[in-house]
């Protein structure tokens, strides 16, 4: 089989399950997992496909960005309730980068006369 | 926006829709085909469980032009069933216990013999739903048809394909989602979507893309919260309804590169219990020009009843026509991917 060119293509999306040909055990353990985490529970698979949109714009997923928004359309969520989560993301992102501007603060004030 | 057959578009083709989602490129050729599924699980034949709905597509006649439209209705669609064609409905009525009288388009108001086909229905004591699509209520010439309809306990089933501005407009045109909640207000100041009246008001969502539909409940519950806090609206039900992929539908799926996908999705989606219930098993489809289908999808692409019953309502015949086969094809797959679709919605 050849390579691609690029790094991402959205049909490798659909081979994700074949990661189990080079390891089943750990594959069959993780997919058995990740079934369960997504299911009605505490939380509704609803909700948790939202979370999981937010979690992929986080982790930057091109993959799971297709599966939770294609998800997250068939859960009924609005264009505003799914950006609304991306929003979320990014504020925590951002938030976590400005938060550490305390410790450059700490620092500063330890160094300066 | 005009109809495909304006345009003479190929996809207006009923033979050409039938070999796209069959054939469009070799993934899709490789595709399980419906009936092996059916055989799979012991349904094929697909035979009907006995009519109940008795569906009359009176005309593909439309003011509006919504790009996923099955019918390819449209203002310049002229095909509108005769007076003479709906007294063989009547006819066929008339010597049946069918209960359930569906009228559908196009915009079923704008058959000019409306009025007075569904006062000889009431007449027979049939329960009657008509298929709306709102914004036709919303002009002069037929602003006194809610009243009309609510006189005759008319059940009234209307699209909404979401409950918000932007996706609702983006399939049926701007401007839809106000008029709709217009004349939705004006349904429920005459008593329809109250619980007390009896005047039933339903809802139908379908996707607007290429994605199946949330489920029927939880979409039920968000409609019901959204319109009332938004406009001050109340309903009665909610159905879910998947797109199946024909005409404007097949269209746009072709055009937006998402076919062989969505075909894809359909089938693994395909759920063995919403085959047993596929509305084709309960209902009959009547073309305006007298010809009978299993279904308005059938109908669309010109397949006839087959297998010996009759194909026209002047040769009605009800003991025929529950002992015959269904047809089916590859767009079938919509009605039985995951909860299932039927024009009562989710069937699982
Ligand atoms: S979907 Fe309904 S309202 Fe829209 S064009 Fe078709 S028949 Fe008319
Ligand atoms: S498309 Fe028509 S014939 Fe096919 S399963 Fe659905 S209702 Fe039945």
């Amino acid at each position: 089989m050849t390579m691609e060119k690029t790094y991402y293509n959205p049909a490798d999306l659909k081979k994700f399950g074949n990661v189990g040909e080079f390891q089943k055990e750990l594959a069959d353990k993780f997919f058995d997992y990740y079934g369960t985490v997504f299911a009605d529970s505490a939380l509704s698979s609803r909700e948790k496909s939202l979370i999981a949109l937010a979690v992929a714009h986080a982790v930057q997923c091109p993959y799971c960005i297709d599966a939770y928004t294609e998800e997250s359309l068939e859960k009924g969520y609005s264009e505003e309730q799914m950006m609304e989560a991306v929003h979320v993301a990014t504020a925590i992102r951002g938030g976590a980068s400005l938060v550490h501007g305390v410790q450059m603060m700490n620092k500063v004030d330890k160094l300066s006369m | 926006m005009k109809s495909l057959i304006a345009q003479s578009h190929s996809l207006s083709d009923p033979d050409v829709q039938i070999d796209v989602i069959n054939n469009h490129n070799d993934k899709v050729k490789s595709l399980d085909k419906f009936e092996k599924k059916l055989d799979e699980i012991g349904l094929l034949p697909l035979k009907p469980t006995g009519i109940e709905i008795f569906q009359i597509n009176v005309g593909y006649m439309c003011n509006m032009t919504c790009k996923h439209c099955h019918v390819d209705a449209g203002p310049d669609r002229k095909e509108i069933m005769t007076k003479e064609t709906l007294q063989y409905c009547l006819d066929a009525l008339t010597d049946s216990d069918i209960q359930t009288v569906d009228l559908t388009g196009g915009a079923p108001e704008m058959n000019p013999y409306f009025r007075w086909f569904v006062d000889e229905v009431s007449k027979l004591g049939k329960h009657i739903i008509v298929r709306s699509n709102l914004t036709i209520l919303d002009t002069r010439k037929f602003e006194d048809l809610p009243q009309f309809m609510a006189d005759r306990g008319v059940e009234i089933t209307c699209s909404l394909p979401f409950y918000s501005k932007r996706r609702t407009d983006m399939q049926r045109g701007e401007g839809t989602y106000d008029k709709s909640m217009k004349v939705l207000k004006i349904l429920n100041e005459i008593g329809y979507g109250k619980e007390e009246t009896g005047l039933q008001l339903n809802l139908v969502y379908n996707p607007v893309g290429a994605f199946l539909p949330p489920d029927q409940e939880s979409l039920r519950e968000d409609y019901k919260e959204r319109l009332w806090n938004d406009h001050g609206i109340v309903f009665n039900d909610l159905f879910t309804i998947t797109n199946l992929p024909i005409s404007r539908y097949l269209h746009f799926l072709v055009m937006s590169d998402n076919l062989e996908e969505y075909m894809e999705k359909l089938i693994t989606s395909f759920n063995p219990s919403a085959a047993m219930g596929v509305m084709c098993r309960n209902t009959i489809s009547i073309g305006w020009d007298g010809s009978l289908y299993d279904c308005d999808f059938n109908q669309m692409l010109k397949i006839k009843t087959n297998h010996g019953a009759p194909n026209h309502i002047k040769n009605w015949d009800l003991k025929k026509l529950n002992s015959r086969e269904i047809v089916v094809n590859q767009h079938c797959f919509g009605c039985t991917a995951g909860a299932g679709s039927s024009c009562g919605g989710a069937v699982t």
